[in-house]
């Protein structure tokens, strides 16, 4: 055990530190006071200005090689970049499902044309990629996805319906998994797509999530024509009719780390001992303790299972796990502050309205229910 | 930045769970228990002092091993799992280090007011107006508890002589309620595990409606809730025996930490493993009472949850 850090990692994460509080305090500035929630059009738009900042410093993907626009840094140096964004309370980064869902597929099973074509200008917030798995009737199973691609004269084309898309109303492209055999069923004959969502025949419509933003959308496609060029590299990533296989590889990363790292339930944490202590008695000081305690265990939980990966570990089904931690935690966090804001915790704000976002967390990247059986089955032997 | 065990720790621990598999079996435990007072069988505690484990924390110019708390701890999980009713975080943790490697069973009201295994100790470390003394277990007046877990064989102290020697090298009394704190949250993790283990086992054999019960997606989702509880809990754990190990800053706050999150987990373990089981574990001819009973007194001793969660919470109030 050495749970100290590298005076190399401690000078990064102080760089990283003064970069966020320089540029955070301009990014305000520039947006003229408090900007709005990333998942209205207006916000949005002020978000990007936020994302092309952390580009043009390769803040925006620290962990990707130069050539991609990241700072090739280490997962630890990604852990503390983590830290310091939400101790900093950066905004949450609306170009998040490229960057960490799409992302490490696109690394594992993409061809030099798709890396070179799609990451950079992925982190440059130039291509705004949302993701289009779910369908009406395909949610925690999503082996059962009945949109369809059919192979025609150079492309191919796309019939069906993908729903529950965060930010999919401002994104301009959608990575998702289409049925390329009619005939197979499940996890057979699915392929993974990369396509513009201005491509004719896709429509794109935004809904309301629980608070109301347009955080959501439902996307229509209607024998549209999706043509092999319309991505550098081609439309298909990995093998046609091996989508399942990528797609695991992204829930992978969803469920676990990359998507959610402690950083940002330590920073809300903290924020709730703060307001516990000004405003709390005895009782909720003590289930603020309790908060903030399974926020710190989930830090080094974290700190464990980055040993491992950077002994060459792969990420195993521990992750289920994590993702249930995570999403409990986050709700019991919001739970103390509304419990702590009494009347007041009906008004608009932050914490309410982090608390409705929290309530996605056990639904989101894997229901939790889905996550228990997995950890029964895989991570204690259970027989399915 | 490594949060694991070393190679040399890992074996450690590995030789402590092959040698408690073998002489710290459930009918041993079940002995402990009908043991008369004074006669606590000492064959595994014996292999454990020969291992070094109970001089473990002492330095090796005074007969010890001179390795720290990061050792400790993972041996520690390892004496929770096989339910191991000798004093071993009252000597090895607490007193080892203030009263020498070669000090036999040591045992103390550190804890609390129920002094676990009284009765079989040579000598008892007591705490008697904000002073820690240490006396021989046949200087004082002991009077028998019966508890829930009779395994803990525990006795309260109703006399000690008057003007007892103080410990030979004063300590801060902290400093070894934070030892005992950890040393307990490591038995409370292998008692959940132990319990985990046992319960993963059995719903795989128990067959009902012609399938194992495993099968179910209610029973796994207790085990893996179960699971959870004690994947987040050993890191605090082991954190806190790192912290003790470096006399972080943030000693207390971190073994408070542990304790509350060990104390919460092994209780969890115990309320789905015992529902696992059903009838069969409302029943002492399974083994699994062992575990849980001593997790009842164990979560209660050396502070419970609200006491160590009100700890922290005043760390983070400073």
């Amino acid at each position: 055990m050495d749970l100290t850090w590298s005076s190399a990692e401690d000078a990064f994460r102080a760089e990283a530190r003064a970069w966020l509080e320089a540029n955070l305090a301009a990014w305000r500035a520039e947006c003229g006071g408090e900007p709005a929630s990333g998942d209205t059009r207006e916000g949005f738009a002020q978000h990007l200005g936020w994302e092309r900042r952390l580009f043009a410093d390769q803040w925006a993907a620290v962990s990707w090689p130069a050539e991609h626009g990241g700072r090739g840094a280490s997962l630890w140096e990604w852990l503390l970049f983590e830290e310091e964004y939400y101790r900093a309370a950066c905004p949450p980064r609306v170009t998040q499902n490229g960057i960490f869902l799409l992302a490490p597929s696109i690394f594992e099973f993409g061809n030099p044309d798709q890396q070179a074509g799609i990451l950079a200008r992925m982190a440059g917030a130039d291509d705004l990629w949302c993701q289009g798995w779910s369908e009406p009737n395909a949610g925690s199973d999503l082996a059962s996805v009945t949109s369809k691609a059919r192979r025609v004269d150079g492309g191919w084309v796309l019939d069906g319906q993908k729903t529950w898309t965060t930010r999919g109303a401002f994104c301009t492209h959608l990575f998702g998994l289409f049925r390329t055999d009619p005939d197979s069923a499940r996890h057979k004959g699915l392929t993974y797509f990369l396509l513009p969502l201005d491509t004719p025949g896709v429509t794109v419509r935004g809904f309301g999530r629980l608070d109301g933003d347009e955080g959501f959308a439902e996307v229509f496609f209607d024998d549209a024509f999706l043509a092999d060029d319309a991505i550098p590299g081609g439309v298909v990533l990995g093998e046609a009719e091996g989508g399942w296989a990528v797609a695991m590889a992204t829930a992978g990363s969803e469920r676990g780390l990359t998507l959610r790292s402690p950083g940002r339930f330590v920073a809300t944490a903290e924020r709730l001992v703060t307001l516990a202590n000004e405003l709390g008695d005895a009782v909720l000081r003590r289930r603020a303790a309790t908060a903030w305690m399974h926020a710190e265990a989930y830090q080094q939980q974290t700190l464990a299972t980055v040993t491992k990966l950077a002994w060459g570990a792969k990420p195993g089904a521990e992750a289920s796990l994590a993702k249930l931690w995570w999403s409990e935690l986050d709700i019991e966090l919001h739970q103390v502050a509304l419990d702590l804001l009494g009347a007041d915790a009906e008004v608009d704000g932050p914490w309410s309205k982090a608390w409705q976002f929290s309530l996605s967390g056990p639904i989101y990247a894997g229901t939790n229910e889905i996550q228990r059986n997995i950890a029964a089955e895989r991570v204690l032997g259970l027989p399915r | 930045m490594r949060f694991a065990l070393t190679e040399d720790q890992v074996a450690f621990r590995d030789a402590v769970r092959d040698l408690l598999a073998k002489e710290c079996t459930p009918a041993v435990v079940r002995a402990a228990s009908d043991a008369p007072a004074g006669k606590l069988d000492r064959g595994v505690w014996d292999s454990l002092r020969e291992m070094g484990v109970l001089g473990l924390l002492v330095p090796e110019a005074d007969g010890g091993l001179g390795l720290d708390e990061t050792y400790l701890v993972p041996i520690l999980e390892e004496c929770g799992r096989a339910a191991l009713p000798h004093p071993i975080v009252e000597t090895a943790m607490v007193a080892a280090r203030l009263l020498g490697a070669d000090i036999g069973m040591v045992s103390t009201d550190l804890g609390g007011p129920n002094v676990p295994c009284a009765t079989d100790a040579d000598m008892l470390l007591l705490l008697r107006d904000d002073a820690l003394i240490a006396v021989a277990t046949s200087e004082v007046t002991l009077d028998p508890v019966a508890t829930v877990d009779s395994a803990r064989r525990a006795a309260r102290v109703t006399a000690i002589p008057a003007n007892p020697p103080p410990a030979p090298e004063p300590v801060p009394i902290e400093l070894a309620l934070d030892r005992g704190a950890l040393g307990t949250a490591a038995m409370l993790v292998g008692l959940g595990q132990a319990m985990l283990d046992l319960t993963v086992g059995y719903v795989q054999e128990r067959q009902q409606f012609g399938v194992p019960i495993g099968s179910f997606q209610a029973v796994k989702h207790h085990l893996a809730d179960a699971a959870l509880a004690l994947e987040f809990a050993r890191p605090a754990v082991w954190r806190a025996g790192w912290s003790v190990a470096h006399d972080q800053p943030t000693r207390a706050r971190d073994v408070s930490m542990a304790k509350a999150m060990a104390n919460d987990a092994a209780e969890l373990v115990s309320r789905k493993a015992l529902q696992c089981h059903g009838a069969i574990g409302y029943t002492v001819e399974a083994d699994l009472h062992l575990f849980m009973k001593r997790a009842w007194a164990l979560a209660r001793s050396w502070g419970d949850t609200a006491h160590h969660t009100d700890r922290v919470a005043s760390a983070l109030d400073a």
